[in-house]
């Protein structure tokens, strides 16, 4: 325990979250290992869990038959998913393992229930999910306007 | 008569509107609608370039337009490279020309990278599509005098990992132990085992120190702007930016104001300018 909840302070995405905090979310986390090409999530999946990731490289994918587009990759200190946050708790994306990668996995139910019952928690967290969720989706409006395209 | 003959030929040699000569020597197709041309100066002479200048490209009887040079400028005798894509009617002639054919050469024009104040500095260089062609020559130049800077990133940005250009002098430069290199796409398919994302992205991976970074950005202009808003919020100061800007040049001697942007001229003021002369011209809508 002490050292996922060491993992869990050390990694970027919680920097300098308060020590109560840091030992609260430490109880929903636990250390994951995916081989390269295993899947974290599939799209339409409960989206019950988060990743920390430690280490490796990670495809958020989305497929049609015999076509498979990656949308974004995310590596090293950085997070998958954000939609154990709101409601309908579903996975809209693929997450596959590129290469072997490590992460801390926290649950998402256990997560939840502490952030409501402890709103401090909760407005925390939003804080650090905000921006990424910004920054991602700032990073598709310049993906879809296609600015290395023949017309630009 | 012969005299004044020639005498009319050097004055027009040196009249800067007046195309001189050059000779396709070969050519390579980069991407689909990519080609790197390397001319030859009728008269054997080399063009003597800095980094991130251009040239005036005329594809005779058909237009002119300006390309920027994409070769090493410290190599003599390796012929004029310029990396152009087939999308108007000049560049698709200049594109489908012939080794051998004629082409019209006015220049070298304009303000190039500040490769020489950039010694003693990190390096980030951040390029989006075909803006890697304008950088590569500092790419080679970095690499020529290797220990004069800092740490180098290169991070390069391409629509798709089809439309990486260079990609195998990227590779190359990938295996150099001393410079930074990270490659990203926007869009990709499952087979693609790289980055996918926006250039931008790539910015918190690259080991620089921001106030000691000279930065170089060049690409479409959203991605410049997104760029540099990264490399600000990364830490690095406005003054320690540079852009290459793309406006429709035409004489390229700043006296026709077909690429004014603001109190400047593109053609004779820029390309390359440094973020915090441009000021918000780099946003503004209409100028």
């Amino acid at each position: 325990m002490e050292g996922l909840e060491r993992i869990v302070r050390e990694h970027p995405f919680f920097a300098g979250l308060k020590e109560e905090f840091c030992e609260l979310i430490s109880g929903c986390a636990k250390n994951v290992r995916f081989e390269a090409g295993q899947y974290l999530f599939h799209e339409g999946q409960t989206a019950d869990q988060f990743y920390l990731l430690r280490s490796g490289h990670v495809a958020l994918q989305m497929s049609q038959p015999e076509r498979t587009f990656t949308v974004q990759t995310v590596g090293e200190d950085e997070i998958v998913g954000a939609s154990w946050l709101v409601p309908p708790y579903r996975w809209g994306f693929d997450a596959k393992a590129l290469e072997l990668t490590r992460a801390i996995a926290m649950d998402a139910v256990c997560l939840r229930g502490k952030c409501e019952g402890d709103h401090d928690l909760g407005y925390e967290m939003m804080k650090r999910f905000m921006p990424v969720m910004i920054q991602r989706l700032q990073a598709t409006r310049l993906q879809i306007l296609d600015v290395y395209g023949v017309h630009n | 008569m012969s005299m004044a003959f020639t005498t009319e030929r050097i004055a027009a040699a040196a009249d800067p509107m007046v195309p001189r000569v050059a000779r396709l020597r070969r050519r390579r197709r980069d991407l689909n609608d990519v080609w790197t041309l390397v001319l030859e100066m009728e008269d054997g002479s080399d063009l003597e370039f800095a980094a991130g200048q251009f040239n005036m490209l005329t594809a005779f009887g058909v237009g002119e337009v300006p390309i920027s040079i994409s070769g090493d400028p410290a190599k003599a005798g390796g012929g004029l490279v310029h990396t152009i894509r087939d999308v108007g009617f000049v560049s698709g002639a200049l594109a489908r020309l012939a080794p051998g054919e004629a082409v019209g050469v006015r220049g070298p024009f304009g303000v190039g990278w500040p490769v020489a104040e950039a010694q003693g500095c990190d390096v980030v260089i951040l390029a989006g599509g075909l803006g890697l062609a304008p950088l590569r020559p500092v790419i080679y130049s970095l690499l020529a005098n290797r220990r004069r800077y800092g740490k180098v990133a290169l991070l390069y940005g391409a629509r798709g990992p089809g439309e990486i250009l260079f990609r195998s002098e990227l590779e190359q430069w990938r295996r150099l132990l001393d410079i930074e290199l990270h490659v990203t796409v926007d869009h990709a398919e499952g087979d693609w085992h790289g980055s996918v994302g926006v250039v931008t992205a790539l910015l918190p991976k690259a080991d620089f120190d921001p106030d000691n970074t000279l930065a170089m950005v060049c690409g479409p202009e959203i991605m410049m702007r997104f760029g540099v808003g990264a490399l600000r919020d990364a830490g690095v100061s406005g003054s320690a930016i540079y852009l290459s800007m793309e406006r429709s040049m035409k004489c390229a001697i700043g006296l026709c104001g077909h690429c004014q942007l603001g109190p400047a001229f593109v053609c004779r003021d820029g390309p390359v300018f440094r973020h915090d002369r441009l000021g918000s011209l780099l946003s503004a809508k209409e100028i």
